[in-house]
């Protein structure tokens, strides 16, 4: 029990710590900080704003549990951005493209996004393992060619097609490859299909993490690869799996705003989704559940955030302290640790005695 | 191509070797000019517009070698960038371009304080510092200038009003009569007098700026005891320690130049490209900036090549009306493969000139089946390039050793 309230520290008081900070910028500015905070509140508790939220959520979600992946072990897989993108554009032509019999396009459609995902990140895996590439270095790289490969692709003369006017991308997605959603009470807009996916995704995540032998190996290398090695893992291998496997997560990133509402992918897809992903895996520390808590205040940040141009406050107030929760939230982290550590030592020395 | 460079650095004296480089791209160029029969490959408007475009990018990529010599990973550079620019922006349009100039400054050791705090006070992951940074540094710069810009005449919620331009350079009597030398299409002799007008057209005050920052930067860093303990800090900080070097001094110093070197390449975009500060100018340079220092071995000079390589391509790319340039990119990319395939037959690496080879026939022949190629190509060529340099030539590359590991004083580990 007192092992879990450290844990919720470190983010509590990130938290409060930008929204003091958010304030005292607020306050230079000569808006009232309570105030703002308070119709932000308001704002994102309607239905509406209350639907974006989970819907934002959900996609935060799966590109935080793409991180947290690689994570687990170490690994920084920064190309969650290319990874999801490709996948996304990928899976957008074949959607736009092909008609599937019956309900047999969505888990088609799912599977080969995932499967470009995995390729993708599969490329910095076969580099890190092979060459010793760092993964921090080709990721970055490779999201580059991501969008110079997806711009050939939806390039009117190759695979593109004009779907609105001056807006160029992939056929509009049919009817039968769309995931339906649901509506919540009084709503307008529907929450994404994909919402229960993520949940499952949460489930088996924590599953295979604390359940399985691959977790385990998992968990073993990111604490230490030279002990792990010692008990038979073999690193090398595991780092090419749990690339494929954040990879493969990182290409659903994109489906829920594909499947779910947009149902056309245009050079203009939103493109940052994966930098998200890194912040909510540290929020959530790469578990499963804090990972849905870290998401689902990230997509209130940004949802409550829209009401702010009204109240002549930029809207931008939000971005600054979701870098400010990030940072304080690493710092406290690591501050944390080190008491920890200090405790442990007072604690061995005095046992000692 | 550093790692065949690295292959005779001990052949060859730095003079001999510097002319023979000189003139194996001069003909190169002039090669590929004739073969692919574009023109604008060397012209006046291409070698302005990529030393243009090389500017932000190299001043960013210095900005990480400063860094990563004192052993500190900066993938914050993006972020520290924005600041740059939207420093510039501010007091630029105010006060002028010099006060802008410090303006990037002031707010790129601001948020290279932050990082720096980060980093190696609390010693957290260097990696999510530098994320943490560039979320930070867009949003500083996205709100404060919605709130300084959106009334302003000329202004609005993302761009400031103009800056005034700072002054340029232009080689008068010459650079006609070299023009009209390059458009009759000499082997070799219309590369040089592309390349001597395109420097001397409109060269900014900024661009020279940057080359005495190569200089000095790789002078400090290799010719000075200062340097030498920087550096030490970046290879082997315990050891460095134990000789009474103040390592947290050291590593404040290399992440603080970084944030000044990355917020002069956002100044540049700001005050010597565009003359106004705009939103999402950078354009993702600091991460270019830092695939350009890894291209160069974390060494300036390298650096310096890599930044123009990116630069030129880029430039390349945005006058390409037709594509016949990006197919002239190909070839290049061929030609240069197939020299790098030669030099892996030398240092008897047969896998690697065979993978280099095929490459390289591959490209040729894609070169010459195709009349033009979309301009997707190019965008996506320096990366190729970095990733092949990587993939190739990782053994050679020698980032520092301590390169991204916290330091603790009195924790070995």
């Amino acid at each position: 029990m007192i092992k879990r309230l450290d844990t919720l520290l470190a983010p509590l008081f990130a938290v409060m710590f930008s929204v003091i900070f958010a304030s005292l910028i607020l306050l230079a500015f000569g808006a009232n900080p309570i105030s703002t905070f308070l119709r932000m509140f308001d704002y994102a508790t309607t239905p509406r704003s209350m639907t974006l939220i989970l819907n934002s959520a959900t996609t935060y979600y799966f590109s935080a549990v793409a991180v947290a992946i690689g994570f687990k072990m170490n690994l920084f897989n920064i190309g969650v951005n290319g990874q999801y993108r490709l996948a996304t554009a990928v899976a957008a032509l074949v959607a736009g493209y092909v008609t599937f019999p019956g309900y047999l396009g969505i888990p088609i459609i799912i599977f080969i996004s995932m499967l470009v995902g995995a390729a993708w990140a599969g490329i910095a895996a076969w580099l890190k393992v092979v060459r010793g590439v760092s993964e921090v270095i080709s990721t970055i790289m490779l999201n580059f060619i991501a969008i110079g490969l997806i711009a050939y692709l939806m390039a009117p003369t190759v695979l593109g097609v004009q779907t609105a006017e001056n807006v160029i991308g992939t056929p509009i997605i049919s009817e039968g490859n769309r995931i339906p959603g649901f509506t919540l009470p009084s709503a307008p807009i529907p929450v994404y299909g994909m919402f229960f996916l993520a949940v499952a995704l949460g489930v088996s995540y924590w599953y295979i993490l604390n359940r399985t032998r691959f977790g385990f190996d998992l968990r073993a290398v990111g604490m230490s690869p030279t002990a792990a090695v010692a008990s038979g893992v073999n690193v090398k291998r595991m780092t090419v799996y749990a690339m494929l496997l954040s990879g493969a997560v990182a290409g659903l990133v994109g489906l829920p705003l594909l499947l779910g509402a947009q149902y056309t992918f245009t050079v203009n897809f939103p493109g940052n989704y994966g930098f998200t992903g890194i912040a909510i895996a540290l929020l959530g520390r790469n578990h499963p559940v804090g990972i849905a808590f870290g998401a689902l205040l990230w997509a209130f940040l940004d949802v409550s955030a829209q009401i702010l141009d009204l109240t002549g406050v930029p809207r931008e107030i939000i971005v600054i302290m979701q870098g400010v929760i990030v940072l304080s939230v690493v710092i406290a982290y690591e501050v944390t640790r080190r008491i920890k550590i200090k405790r442990q030592q007072a604690a061995v020395g005095s046992a000692g005695h | 191509m550093t790692a065949a460079l690295m292959v005779w650095r001990s052949t060859a004296s730095k003079k001999v070797k510097f002319f023979v480089i000189a003139i194996s791209i001069l003909a190169t160029l002039s090669l590929v000019r004739i073969w692919a029969d574009v023109l604008d490959l060397t012209s006046r408007g291409t070698i302005s517009a990529a030393l243009g475009l090389a500017v932000p990018i190299g001043l960013a990529g210095l900005g990480g070698l400063w860094a990563e010599r004192a052993g500190v990973v900066n993938i914050g550079l993006e972020g520290m960038m924005i600041l740059g620019t939207f420093g510039a922006g501010w007091l630029g349009y105010q006060y002028g371009p010099w006060v802008g100039l410090l303006g990037a400054i002031g707010f790129g050791l601001a948020g290279a304080a932050i990082f720096a705090l980060a980093t190696i006070t609390f010693g957290v992951d260097q990696i999510i510092a530098g994320t943490a940074m560039n979320i930070l540094g867009l949003g500083f710069a996205q709100f404060f200038a919605k709130i300084t810009f959106a009334n302003l005449p000329g202004g609005g919620p993302t761009q400031s009003p103009s800056i005034e331009p700072l002054p340029t350079f232009t080689l008068d009597s010459l650079s006609d009569p070299l023009v009209d030398i390059h458009r009759d299409g000499y082997f070799m002799i219309s590369e040089i007098a592309g390349f001597i007008s395109g420097v001397f057209f409109r060269l900014s005050i900024l661009t020279v700026l940057a080359a005495g920052l190569f200089i000095a930067t790789s002078y400090i860093l290799w010719r000075t005891p200062f340097g030498l303990r920087l550096r030490s800090v970046g290879e082997n900080p315990h050891a460095a320690d134990s000789l009474g070097v103040n390592v947290y001094l050291y590593k404040y110093i290399g992440v603080l130049t970084s944030g000044v070197l990355a917020a002069l390449g956002g100044a540049f975009l700001a005050i010597a490209a565009s003359g106004v500060y705009r939103e999402g100018q950078t354009g993702g340079r600091g991460f270019i900036g830092l695939a350009t220092m890894i291209f160069g071995n974390w060494r300036p000079g390298g650096t310096a090549m890599g930044a123009a390589v990116f630069g030129y391509i880029d430039a390349l790319q945005l006058r390409d009306a037709n594509g016949t340039a990006m197919r002239a990119v190909v070839l290049l990319g061929a030609l240069v493969l197939f020299a790098l395939a030669i030099f892996a037959l030398r240092a008897k690496r047969y896998q690697t000139m065979f993978a280099l080879g095929v490459i390289s026939a591959a490209l040729i022949s894609w070169f010459l089946v195709t009349t033009q190629l979309p301009r997707e190509v190019a965008l996506v060529a320096p990366y190729l390039a970095t990733l092949l340099v990587l993939a190739f030539a990782s053994q050679r590359l020698r980032p520092p050793a301590a390169d991204g590991i916290p330091y603790r004083k009195g924790e070995s580990k």
